[in-house]
């Protein structure tokens, strides 16, 4: 990354004495943590509240003492280490069979014409913008039909077969020449082979990329969540987090700051860790 | 196997395939599209009195609910303000921590950190960036251009301004990491060739940088549009669509409608009014997303 | 979504946790029996020892009733668990018991949700007149009672004794009219050139604004509803000028911030000194106890024509899909909820007040009460106090009021105007309810 990050525009003119460069960067870098800061500046305020008396949550005084209380309070106030691993399970799930579906259904449209294929297609797409948030009073219903109501199943459900992973995979799928494809089936690669072995790997920017907008929708989805569960088996963080949303005796920004942290320290500091690997695969061939 | 026509063996195993993905989207988007539409058209059931069909009077009351024109006009602004400004920004960043300035990866982590925090919880803290008087805004603003107390969002001036912003904060670090990996994939030597021909900064941004991002931007748009449409968790906490519906979206006003009014006839209405701008959506997006696997 | 009035803080329980635990507590004699087991969907309304509380109830309903379980559930916010418990009725599957917000009467009475009380096996009259009368006010209409006073508040006024100090007012007394109430907060609020540091009172006017505005219109002595529910007087100029009041406290006489005031920052602010005085409820006492850095004052709300405030909190309603044995558990458990020492107990854990005169007879509230006398101030207000708003279409007719109130406080209608508005939409949603 940081080999190639040098060669940037910014580096173009790499007069010794161009000043009006130079200040071009300065302004830049300038810019850049001017945005940083206003960007970070929900998480620093969580900081500071999360460790500091509620007495000192609008106050901001670098004598405050520091305390652990708020943490200790927002831990007892919802099984957080439960909604944890709900919202984990959950992510998860729903990633795997979006990849699973959605890879078959691009396979299909991107490779075959079929009967049909025309009308399937605009069926799917049907699903691109309409997001089955929209639709929560009639998929209520449904998963009360199914017995499915208050389960991690039913959370997921709705999304799993998705319209906007089906059309970029089918774009990545087509974009495979097809002398790849005849090549291994000369070679005698079933389709599942076929599959498995030049489609996918060549599409992995797309998977990365879409798995990143699964993961990061999913991890902050709120409202069918709080609509189809009931329980703490079920209920993701973010219904958790909410019992701290409104508040009979006005809100504890401490204890909600503290939460806040809890609850997404871990994403946090595995952005932190991996980032570098993260772009990396990222970067290899872009999305297309 | 062998013994089937091979147009029809290719049928077989794609509807084979697509069975899985179809099954759920028929259960899921078309299934419950479809009984929206049909439930638009009758009366809500309540306790002991059954659904009735009473035509148009449903659309008829929404024509005539000053709410369902503001929330529309307002969904409108919501959308036409978040999409391009979160892209502009995402792309500014990308350009800046893409570039070899001093802490880069501490930048990059600041722009993505709304995306791991849940609006829902963040939403609260925004509320305290927004309290008159000692909330953070303010004191930036007392502090900078001596500004007095602003009520931002008790206010319907400023209230969906405020919204937005939070929107454009949550949406933005994350489209700015599609971009970086998008300019990060872009081959060294196109801008030596750049220079080599003595093209200026902005030219080569405009020529060069701004093509290659091309297909980026449209999954970003893609992304953004749908929530431009969807992002409503910070409204519902912050304002549950007021002061004097202010800020109320589209879908804050079905969700109020159908989940504390439950009057399922009079959401789903105006659920089908969301469905059919969406579905329009949908059709130009394609349209769009088509023609550039067509010129590649 | 969520009801803001309220929140709850604690979900540790869990459905089948829960279902687990009842199990393994029921004795094995009960079981031999078969116990009659019920589900109580509770709305958590205050912090987390809440929900043990509620447990120990249930635990010590169960050993002192052989034969009958209750199985609370909690739920979220009022909004949440009124979502929920019509949600589940729905599908066939209520709870049998549930507390939601004395206010939804009208509402689970027009979906066939609930039975009365008075036909219930184990409930009686004498019981049932034990409450506050102000608390039953919307707990009855058509000459039953559909609901059970539990967890109820009403809306008072908080001073900072320092801030009254400061500016030569007698740090002991709050404002008793609405004319002391302006002068009072004019002496408190604090300018710096063209900025105000400091409001003299704040009134939230977020989310449910109509709550505290029947503060102003009781003391201006007019009844928003008729106790049928079908019908309300939005239009009367009596409301008008109430709102006028309200409105004037920051466009005439500047003492209180403009534009709408969030309930959520409302006690925050109390707390930084950024207002002198406050509006809220009474379930805030706690909160306020702990957080304030000052002596503090609760009072009355001020008097206009008379004094007045509005009642609020939840009520506990018994569902029609429980079958008999499910309703007798229910009444017994509601008995035993509301004697007068629980009752007691539970105003001194919680900040609610507790629901019956004989409560506030018992030993251990007298004690109270004399080491925190802001804890009597909400029961010596209750002879002042009317029914919350309820009507019909409640939620509609209540969002109609808001919108009114909003538009009005914000500056886009005149009080009149806006209250005409609201009383014209709310008619039209009333239409269908009004007989002959």
């Amino acid at each position: 990354m940081t080999a190639r990050s040098v060669a940037q525009p910014a580096n173009a003119h790499r007069r010794p004495v161009d000043r009006a460069a130079l200040a071009g960067r300065a302004l830049e870098a300038f810019a850049a943590w001017i945005l940083a800061v206003l960007w970070v500046s929900p998480l620093l305020y969580a900081l500071w509240a999360a460790f500091h008396p509620t007495a000192y949550a609008v106050t901001f005084d670098l004598a405050a003492p520091l305390t652990l209380e708020n943490f200790r309070a927002a831990w007892d106030a919802a099984p957080f280490a439960r909604y944890f691993l709900n919202t984990f399970v959950l992510v998860t799930m729903i990633l795997a069979a979006q990849f699973v579906l959605c890879t078959l259904a691009a396979f299909a449209f991107a490779r075959t014409r079929f009967l049909g294929s025309d009308l399937l297609f605009a069926l799917v797409l049907v699903q691109l913008m309409v997001m089955p948030d929209i639709l929560m009073v009639e998929n209520y219903r449904t998963m009360r039909e199914l017995g499915l109501v208050d389960t991690t199943l039913a959370i997921g459900l709705p999304y799993m077969a998705s319209a906007f992973g089906i059309f970029l995979l089918r774009q990545a799928f087509k974009q495979v020449p097809r002398e790849l494809e005849e090549a291994a089936t000369v070679e005698g690669c079933g389709t599942w082979r076929l599959l498995t072995r030049v489609y996918v790997p060549l599409a992995r920017p797309t998977y990365l990329a879409y798995g990143l907008t699964s993961v990061s929708y999913h991890w902050n989805n709120f409202l069918w969540p709080l609509v189809i569960t009931n329980t703490v088996e079920t209920r993701p963080l973010t219904v958790g987090l909410s019992i701290f949303a409104a508040v009979d005796q006005g809100i504890d920004w401490s204890i909600i700051s503290a939460a806040t942290l809890m609850s997404s320290g871990p994403l946090l500091i595995a952005f932190l860790l991996f980032q570098r690997q993260f772009m990396q695969s990222f970067m290899r061939a872009g999305i297309r | 196997m062998p013994r089937l026509r091979p147009a029809t063996r290719t049928t077989l195993v794609a509807w084979l395939l697509l069975s899985p993905a179809l099954v759920l989207l028929a259960l899921f988007t078309h299934y419950p599209a479809i009984a929206t539409v049909w439930r638009s058209f009758h009366s809500t059931p309540r306790g002991a009195r059954p659904a009735v069909f009473v035509g148009l009077e449903n659309y008829e009351a929404m024509v005539a609910d000053p709410i369902f024109w503001t929330s529309l006009a307002n969904t409108g602004i919501y959308a036409a303000a978040t999409v391009p400004l979160s892209m502009a920004l995402a792309l500014a960043m990308a350009l800046l921590v893409n570039a070899a300035i001093p802490g880069r990866g501490l930048a990059r982590l600041a722009f993505f950190t709304p995306t791991v925090l849940p609006m829902i919880a963040v939403a609260n803290l925004w509320l305290f960036f927004f309290t008159p008087g000692y909330g953070l805004i303010d004191r930036a603003t007392s502090a900078l251009f001596g500004w007095g107390p602003t009520n931002w969002i008790g206010d319907p001036q400023t209230a969906l301004g405020a919204m937005i912003a939070i929107a454009i904060w949550k949406e933005a670090g994350f489209f700015m990491i599609f971009y970086l990996a998008a300019l990060q994939a872009i081959p060294p030597t196109l801008y030596d060739a750049a220079r080599v021909e003595g093209a200026s900064r902005w030219t080569t941004f405009r020529r060069v940088t701004l093509p290659l991002l091309g297909p980026t931007s449209l999954f970003i748009l893609v992304n953004a549009v749908i929530n431009g449409f969807r992002l409503v968790d910070h409204i519902i906490v912050m304002t549950r669509g007021g002061p004097d519906n202010a800020t109320q979206l589209l879908l804050t006003y079905i969700y109020e409608v159908g989940f504390r009014f439950w009057d399922t006839a009079t959401a789903s209405a105006l659920t089908v009014v969301l469905l059919v701008m969406l579905g329009l959506l949908a059709l130009i997006q394609f349209a769009a997303l088509e023609r550039r696997t067509h010129y590649r | 979504m969520t009801n803001p009035r309220t929140l709850t803080p604690n979900r540790r329980q869990t459905l089948a946790g829960l279902a687990a635990a009842g199990a393994a507590l029921a004795a094995p004699a009960v079981h031999a029996q078969g116990a009659t087991e019920i589900t109580f969907n509770y709305p958590i309304a205050v912090g987390g020892p809440i929900t043990k509380i509620i447990d120990g109830y249930c635990e010590d309903f169960a050993k002192a009733n052989p034969g009958f379980r209750v199985k609370p559930v909690y739920t979220g916010s009022y909004q949440d668990t009124l979502t929920k418990t019509l949600t589940a009725m729905k599908g066939g599957d209520a709870p049998s018991l549930a507390c939601l917000l004395s206010v939804d009467m009208f509402t689970l009475i027009t979906e066939d949700a609930i039975v009365a009380w008075d036909d219930l096996p184990g409930s009686d009259k004498g019981w049932l007149d034990s409450f506050y009368p102000a608390f039953l006010e919307n707990s009855r209409t058509g000459g039953k009672t559909w609901g059970v006073p539990f967890q109820r508040s009403t809306v008072v006024l908080y001073w900072n004794k320092d801030l009254f100090r400061e500016v030569g007012l007698n740090p002991d007394v709050a404002p008793a009219s609405w004319d002391e109430q302006v002068a009072f907060a004019q002496k408190l609020t604090k300018r710096e050139g063209e900025q105000t540091t400091r409001w003299g009172l704040q009134i939230p006017s977020s989310g449910f604004p109509y709550w505290l505005f029947q503060g102003f219109t009781t003391q201006n002595d007019v009844r928003l509803m008729n106790p049928e529910g079908n019908q309300v007087v939005f239009g009367d100029p009596r409301v008008a000028e109430a709102l006028k009041y309200w409105v004037d406290l920051s466009v005439v006489h500047k003492v209180h911030p403009p534009g709408i005031v969030e309930w959520g920052t409302t006690p925050r602010d109390f707390f930084e000194r950024k207002t002198a005085m406050m509006w809220t409820t009474t379930g805030n006492l706690t909160n306020v106890r702990r957080n304030a850095s000052f002596p503090f004052g609760v009072a009355m709300l001020p008097a206009g024509k008379r004094r007045g405030s509005p009642t609020g909190g939840g009520n506990l309603y018994v569902f029609k899909q429980a079958n008999p044995a499910q309703r007798e558990a229910a009444a017994r458990f509601a008995r035993f909820l509301t004697t007068p020492e629980r009752a007691a107990q539970w105003c001194i854990d919680t900040g609610y007040v507790a629901v019956s005169p004989a409560a506030f007879e018992t030993p251990a509230l007298k004690a109270y009460a004399a080491e925190f006398p802001p804890a009597l101030v909400a029961r010596d207000q209750l002879p002042h106090a009317v029914a919350e708003l309820s009507t019909y279409d409640n939620q509609r007719v209540t969002k109609a009021l808001n919108d009114g109130l909003q538009a009005a406080l914000t500056g886009r209608k005149q009080p009149a105007a806006a209250m005409g508005d609201s009383q014209a939409e709310a008619e039209r949603l009333l239409r269908p309810f009004k007989r002959g």
